[in-house]
């Protein structure tokens, strides 16, 4: 019972703060829409008018979006796990870890705080997806939520992993070159999968987030390049390990 | 559940036995055997990393003991800490409190945290805010309280879940000399409605003095000595002279029957007199000619600087064993 309450509190000031810093909000909402106006509509000019055979029929713009719903996703997951060393700077989380609570319920009040923040920016993004040429249904809504899930879950552990082995900011540009990019840049977010130099063709395989932006964009545009079925069950391989990892992490870290 | 008598001993409420903790070569705590009764507010006094905080932390279960043991309200840290952590409240020597939710949620979430029943929540928040007189800024951002105020917030968090103890580390630690006298009317007016037993650090001798029933004395991770804060002044003697005398007659003064101790040291003599001021006249006669003569009564300090050899405030801001106990935290 006290678990319980205090998963719940874990979970509600998490959402308080999100809810409260609406200037956090606005400004991760900036970034995928430079991606989108900026990136999509220049590079979209050249290589992708209405209707190119390149992008299976639709505009470069619209092709990219589950890519920067991705990277939404991605960037506001991980910076959420690793904002954990700034709590444990300001001794917000003494006090927490003080509690009786198992370290599990830490965890996990945590990493769902974090997927509903990351959700209620997905949820966004996907309102204003309807500017950008993506139409929705009743069976699209519901596959691309559950694969933003997923994603949210798999690198809010990720992050809250790394974070809570972490004791300063200073490894935050390292997850951010090592881990951040590479996972966005080696996704098929951006290009077609098709026609790839076989070195990249190969990397991009080895990217569990590839066939959760192959999942969205299926699902969402009817563009698939794998079978459905494998992005749905790598999506919940890749949150399940993580969730794994993260969980253990915690038990590891030294209250 | 509580109060179950240790060795035959009732209403003890911490008790160690040789508890020692080790940081690689450093040994921070150094088999301390402490016991305190309950409803006490009891100090320990001692320099920055002399392993106050780390003894606390030990206590909290928030960092394992190398050797010993110790029960905290009857429950032993090491066995039962989720016992443990649900009898003690902790307030931290920084602030810890969310500055963006308001002093409200801030309750809220603990009460939520350490098990209060729902039913019980609202009524004993407003009880504790009304404790700290925080009641009419209970809704507005942490992000707007002064130093006292967040303290305060501290205090009332750590009482929320009616804990049987109470730990605050360095209490004071940081705010101005007003604001910390008023924080002590505040923690002793704690003792006194919740009934709660207080363990205190503190580097600041007047803080001791004036709040503490007992005081242990640590240095170097060591208790050096243990006694209510008049005891302890009153080993030194009711009173002491300090003069500038040039060649001073010191055996003449050792011979009086009312000197306890003299030491001399750079021209300054210092001199600890069993009874009160009565006999400075003679003293002084006796000792030569003073330039300069201060009479008053001995603080903790000058126990300490007895004890030790050195004063409080002169040692080292943050040695190596602090910055350890911190590790813990990061």
């Amino acid at each position: 019972m006290s678990e319980l309450s205090g998963f719940y509190a874990l979970w509600y000031r998490e959402v308080k703060v999100f809810l409260r810093e609406r200037s956090r909000i606005i400004s991760s909402l900036v970034t995928p829409l430079i991606w989108l106006v900026a990136f999509g509509g220049g590079l979209g000019s050249i290589v992708g008018g209405g209707g190119s055979q390149a992008f299976y029929g639709v505009s470069y713009q619209a092709f990219i979006f589950p890519g920067v719903l991705m990277l939404t996703v991605l960037f506001t997951s991980i910076f959420f796990g690793l904002y954990i060393v700034w709590d444990k700077k300001v001794d917000f989380f003494k006090e927490v870890l003080v509690a009786p609570l198992s370290r599990l319920t830490l965890f996990s009040g945590k990493m769902m705080g974090g997927c509903t923040d990351s959700l209620l920016q997905a949820a966004i993004l996907l309102i204003l997806g309807v500017f950008f040429g993506i139409s929705y249904t009743i069976t699209s809504l519901p596959i691309t939520i559950f694969f933003v899930l997923c994603m949210a879950a798999g690198t809010v552990s990720l992050g809250l992993a790394i974070g809570s082995q972490m004791t300063s900011f200073e490894g935050f540009g390292l997850v951010q070159s090592f881990v951040v990019l590479p996972l966005y840049f080696l996704s098929g977010a951006l290009f077609p999968l098709t026609n790839l130099p076989g070195w990249l063709m190969t990397v991009t395989r080895l990217n569990p987030l590839t066939y959760i932006v192959d999942g969205m964009r299926g699902a969402l545009l009817g563009i698939y390049q794998f079978s459905p079925w494998l992005d749905a069950g790598i999506a919940l391989g890749f949150m399940a390990v993580f969730i794994a990892i993260g969980t253990f992490a915690f038990m590891k870290m030294s209250s | 559940m509580c109060n179950l008598p240790i060795k035959g001993v009732f209403l003890l409420i911490i008790k160690t036995e040789g508890i020692t903790k080790k940081f690689k070569d450093l040994v921070a705590v150094d088999h301390i055997d402490l016991s305190i009764d309950e409803g006490e507010i009891f100090g320990l006094l001692g320099p920055n990393g002399a392993g106050k905080t780390t003894l606390l932390s030990m206590l909290a279960t928030l960092l394992p003991l190398t050797e010993g043991a110790a029960q905290v309200n009857g429950f032993d840290v090491r066995q039962k800490p989720s016992s443990v952590r649900k009898s003690i409240g902790m307030v931290f020597q920084a602030p810890s409190s969310d500055e963006i939710l308001t002093g409200w949620e801030n309750l809220y979430l603990h009460a939520l945290m350490f098990g209060v029943p729902k039913d019980l929540r609202r009524q004993r928040i407003d009880e504790v805010l009304q404790l700290v007189d925080l009641k009419d800024r209970a809704n507005e951002r942490v992000k707007t309280y002064s130093g006292g105020m967040r303290r305060r917030l501290e205090l009332a968090r750590g009482l929320l879940h009616k804990p049987k103890i109470l730990f605050l580390d360095e209490p004071t630690l940081g705010l101005d000399p007003q604001t910390r006298e008023h924080i002590w009317e505040y923690i002793e007016r704690l003792s006194k409605e919740e009934k709660v037993t207080i363990l205190i650090t503190t580097h600041y001798m007047e803080e001791a003095d004036s709040l503490c029933d007992r005081v242990a004395v640590i240095d170097h991770g060591k208790i050096i000595a243990l006694d209510s804060p008049a005891n302890l002044k009153m080993n030194l003697g009711k009173s002491m002279i300090k003069a500038r005398v040039e060649n001073p007659n010191l055996d003449l003064i050792k011979a009086l029957p009312y000197v306890n101790k003299v030491e001399s040291k750079d021209g300054e003599v210092t001199i600890h007199l069993s009874e009160a001021g009565n006999h400075i006249q003679e003293v002084l006669c006796n000792l030569g000619n003073a330039s300069y003569v201060e009479l008053r009564e001995p603080t903790l300090n000058d126990v300490f600087l007895q004890l030790t050899g050195k004063e409080i405030r002169s040692a080292s801001a943050e040695t190596i064993e602090e910055q350890y106990a911190k590790g813990y935290n990061a």
